[in-house]
């Protein structure tokens, strides 16, 4: 489904990522962990090609991404999540669904509508259609942010740090409808904090240091008998 | 001098005039909506290249930014009319009155189009791209309405100074308002100050809707962030 080779990503001198080499299967729950900086968002952004990779090489459902046809494999297979929300202040809630898949996916609109209020249903905000997103909570503009990945029916979709800017007491209604999403047949890879969700979630952890991948595994590897040093201060860390 | 405005008989020849200051009017009206056109027009495609991630792209805006900023219209305009037709190009005083004020006031348009869109965070550009829309969807779509707030003042200023600016043509006998008033001064009469009086006073009706529209809409535009901001301020009451 998503496949990384050896991908290097340098921003100038600083070189980000370290010969990444990652495959993550269809319907998996892939969570990336680690410390600030180690190239976690990063790898996410390749994924995607936010960021094209210095060297190495990304396929999507065996297609190699390139920056020829990166903006048509993307529209089709990825949805992305951020840490910001990045609604478009100027469409309401509604719109900010709707845009894509009727310019892009060209689905009409009374169809694309229709989706779109489904979708609010599964994130709990149908009745903020209409309005901006400048009027919502953190936590309700992220919900709403979700419905939009959900609404380009794409089968990945792609976490970078969705809960880190959020006040604590809206962290879990997110949590919540991620949760709603795993149980669907839709790959996710998301980068967290949140230990309890993936704990709860993943089917695989990836801790990353300094631009590799340092250790892999499930859950309960990395809760149990985390291999690394490195692995077990950081979780000491995050886990207090 | 205010003795020879008084004087009803300076009036009386120039209303009589009326039908040569009204076609003058429109010949005005006509460079003035034209060249607004070519400006606007000029203005978004500049504004995107200087933005661009080309690096030959920017230095093609930035030099025809610099090149009309930093030279006379006047010299433009004489340049077309009297330097070109040695070069076999030969056009009417309208036309060029047109092209001239249009690409002069385009360079300032196209500065005030790159601040805009230099104002719009970052995710929403990564938010487009994720969702698979293409660069001038992107721009057209998303990024471009949202500097709407931003560039209007600027952007009537530059309206207004093009629909002043078009009386230039009156230099190379354009058949203009100006123009017009000037013929009827000096032929004989001397009635300078009625005549300029009319002239700036039509040049005021064309003006003057722009500048007052342009208020009232950025007035609308800020009611709606000060509803916007109150109905945040309900949200986060419903919270506590």
């Amino acid at each position: 489904m998503i496949k990384l080779v050896n991908v290097n990503k340098s921003f100038g001198n600083l070189h980000v990522l370290k010969d990444v080499n990652l495959e993550v299967a269809e319907g998996e729950k892939l969570v990336i962990i680690g410390p600030s900086g180690s190239g976690k968002s990063t790898t996410v952004r390749c994924m995607n090609f936010l960021e094209e990779p210095t060297s190495g090489e990304v396929y999507i459902n065996g297609t190699q991404l390139t920056h020829k046809n990166k903006t048509e494999i993307i529209r089709n297979s990825t949805a992305m999540v951020f840490q910001q929300f990045n609604l478009y202040p100027h469409k309401t809630v509604l719109q900010n669904l709707t845009l894509a898949p009727i310019k892009l996916q060209k689905v009409p609109k009374a169809e694309a509508e229709e989706l779109a209020y489904k979708y609010l249903d599964i994130v709990g905000l149908r009745e903020k259609a209409g309005v901006y997103p400048s009027t919502l909570s953190g936590g309700q503009q992220q919900r709403v942010a979700i419905a939009r990945a959900l609404c380009s029916r794409a089968k990945i979709i792609l976490f970078d740090e969705p809960t880190s800017a959020l006040d604590p007491e809206t962290v879990q209604e997110v949590l919540d409808v991620m949760i709603k999403l795993s149980q669907e047949n839709i790959t996710m890879v998301v980068v967290t904090h949140e230990m309890g969700f993936a704990r709860q979630v993943a089917d695989r952890v990836i801790f990353m240091d300094d631009g590799r991948i340092l250790e892999e595994g499930s859950p309960e590897h990395f809760f149990e008998n985390p291999t690394h040093d490195r692995t077990k201060a950081f979780l000491s860390k995050i886990l207090k | 001098m205010i003795q020879q405005i008084m004087e009803p008989w300076r009036w009386q020849s120039l209303l009589a005039e009326w039908p040569k200051f009204a076609s003058a009017f429109v010949t005005t009206l006509e460079i003035a909506v034209f060249a607004l056109a070519l400006a606007l027009a000029l203005g978004v495609v500049f504004g995107l290249m200087s933005t661009s991630h080309n690096r030959l792209i920017r230095i093609i805006a930035r030099v025809y930014v610099e090149f009309f900023q930093n030279t006379p219209l006047a010299i433009q305009v004489f340049f077309v009319f009297y330097a070109l037709p040695y070069a076999g190009v030969a056009l009417s005083q309208v036309t060029i009155g047109i092209l001239c004020v249009g690409t002069y006031t385009g360079a300032y348009m196209s500065e005030a189009v790159r601040a805009g869109i230099g104002s719009i965070p970052k995710g929403q550009f990564e938010a487009a791209q994720s969702q698979g829309f293409t660069y001038i969807q992107t721009m057209m779509l998303i990024i471009l309405p949202q500097t709407i707030k931003i560039i209007l003042p600027p952007m009537v200023n530059q309206m207004v100074n093009l629909v002043k600016n078009t009386s230039i043509v009156t230099m190379i006998a354009g058949g203009d308002l100006m123009y017009r008033a000037n013929a009827f001064a000096t032929n004989g009469t001397m009635s300078y100050g009625p005549s300029y009086l009319l002239c700036g006073f039509l040049y005021f009706l064309l003006c003057f809707p722009l500048t007052t529209w342009a208020r009232r809409y950025e007035d609308r535009l800020k009611k709606r962030d000060i509803q916007t901001a109150e109905q945040l301020e309900k949200v986060e009451e419903g919270l506590a």
